[in-house]
């Protein structure tokens, strides 16, 4: 009796269609992304019902993290064309006579996330190669009275960009007294409109009782 | 199999091939694979939102006497310890610290803050919902966005009943209570309210409803 020969071989799939599938996804997810920075602190937002959009320009995020770190960023979008960042570590510069050279400036205008660096130490910071070497130096933004450095860094950026936002980014942990303190700081250089970064979130209303 | 049966037709003429030579696909789906997931797994997809405050300006060289604002719809919240709020209506000077009114003990659920600003805040309410509930059944037409949110915020500026509360925060409490409570202002369209600094006889008043081992004292005079 002749016996009946499988094929050995799986049979050929034709992949083609998958990868049309594949390059729709990936060409879109390369055209929508905007990327996760990575932030020193890990931070929670808290969540509100508000729906308007973080500005993409003109704004300083203040990041309060859960051990009362206060860091601070200048918007890495389009305005980095304005080159605000480096105008504004130079003012710093100045004030506390330390002279940035242009890589330094460079660098810190490409730093892309948050930065809790004394100013004593950003030469440092700026010349440290990896990510693992910078983050040493991230100590948080010195803010009690003797030596106010944030109350310097918004004054200047107020300075070198005066349609800044103030934007604060804090873990829904963080105590009250360091947003307390930041507020006073911001409020004391004029800043008394303040945009609370938040997440999404529903909020569930009885109406049949309001209307009663 | 069709592709032999057909060369065996054309009788084994070499004629250029029509069909392109079949290119095995697999590595580069599995490139593609990876950078979708890199790509899906970098992407924020939902932006953060941004919730507004604004705070009464300071004025540091003349010192103005803070607006009278009427007791009868004045409500203090206190952010608490523990994501408690404590609330009393009215004021209380400072004067008689040693009888203090007691604190109420509420928290962030719906049927705490949120009913009790609600309850406070009907009218007000009940007005907005009724405009938005018109614009969305066609009632009104023709109203710009922009427009929309101005009604409302005029209804806002109208109303003379609803409460005015005043934020305060305790040192203990934390920054998720603050958005939390500004959040349910916004929730229950309260016209009028503001964040305040805390008075020392309210963080009397907050550790004796905590139970907490007081810290304050009365300020020399």
């Amino acid at each position: 009796m002749p016996k009946i020969k499988l094929p050995t071989k799986s049979p050929h799939i034709d992949m083609t269609p998958m990868v049309d599938l594949f390059s729709v996804v990936l060409t879109f997810l390369m055209l929508t992304t905007t990327m996760r920075q990575q932030e020193p602190a890990p931070v929670d937002t808290p969540f509100s019902i508000s729906e308007k959009p973080t500005p993409d320009a003109n704004m300083m995020t203040l990041l309060l993290s859960t051990d009362d770190k206060v860091y601070l960023n200048f918007d890495n979008g389009p305005d980095t064309l304005l080159k605000y960042r480096p105008k504004i570590l130079t003012e710093m510069g100045k004030r506390y006579n330390i002279e940035f050279t242009p890589t330094e400036l460079r660098e810190f205008e490409k730093y892309p996330s948050s930065m809790g660096v004394p100013i004593l130490k950003m030469k440092e910071f700026l010349a440290a190669k990896d990510v693992k070497e910078k983050t040493v130096f991230q100590t948080g933004i010195p803010i009690d009275s003797a030596d106010n450095q944030l109350a310097l860094w918004v004054l200047f950026a107020r300075q070198v960009n005066p349609n800044i936002q103030a934007c604060i980014k804090g873990d829904s942990k963080t105590g009250f007294p360091i947003v307390k303190k930041v507020l006073d700081i911001l409020q004391d250089k004029n800043v008394n409109r303040f945009n609370l970064i938040t997440s999404l979130e529903a909020a569930k209303i009885n109406l049949e009782e309001i209307q009663k | 199999m069709a592709e032999i049966i057909q060369e065996e037709k054309e009788g084994g003429k070499k004629k250029a091939k029509k069909h392109a030579p079949h290119i095995d696909m697999t590595p580069m789906v599995d490139l593609m694979c990876l950078l979708i997931t890199f790509f899906m797994l970098t992407t924020a997809f939902a932006k953060a939102k941004v919730m507004e405050i604004v705070l009464p300006e300071r004025i540091k060289d003349k010192p103005i006497d803070p607006p009278k604002i009427s007791a009868s719809r004045t409500v203090n919240i206190i952010l608490g310890p523990d994501n408690k709020i404590y609330w009393y209506p009215g004021a209380v000077k400072a004067e008689d610290y040693n009888n203090l009114p007691p604190l109420q003990e509420t928290d962030f659920s719906t049927t705490g803050i949120r009913q009790l600003l609600l309850e406070r805040n009907r009218a007000l309410f009940k007005k907005i919902d009724d405009f938005n509930n018109q614009v969305l059944t066609g009632k009104i037409s023709g109203l710009s966005q922009d427009s929309v949110a101005g009604a409302i915020r005029q209804l806002k500026k109208d109303d003379d009943t609803g409460p005015i509360v005043l934020v305060k925060a305790y040192k203990k409490a934390n920054y998720g209570n603050f958005v939390d409570i500004l959040d349910e202002m916004n929730i229950c369209g309260i016209a009028r309210y503001t964040f305040v600094d805390i008075v020392w006889y309210e963080e009397k008043m907050v550790e004796t409803a905590a139970g907490i081992a007081s810290t304050v004292n009365a300020p020399a005079k």
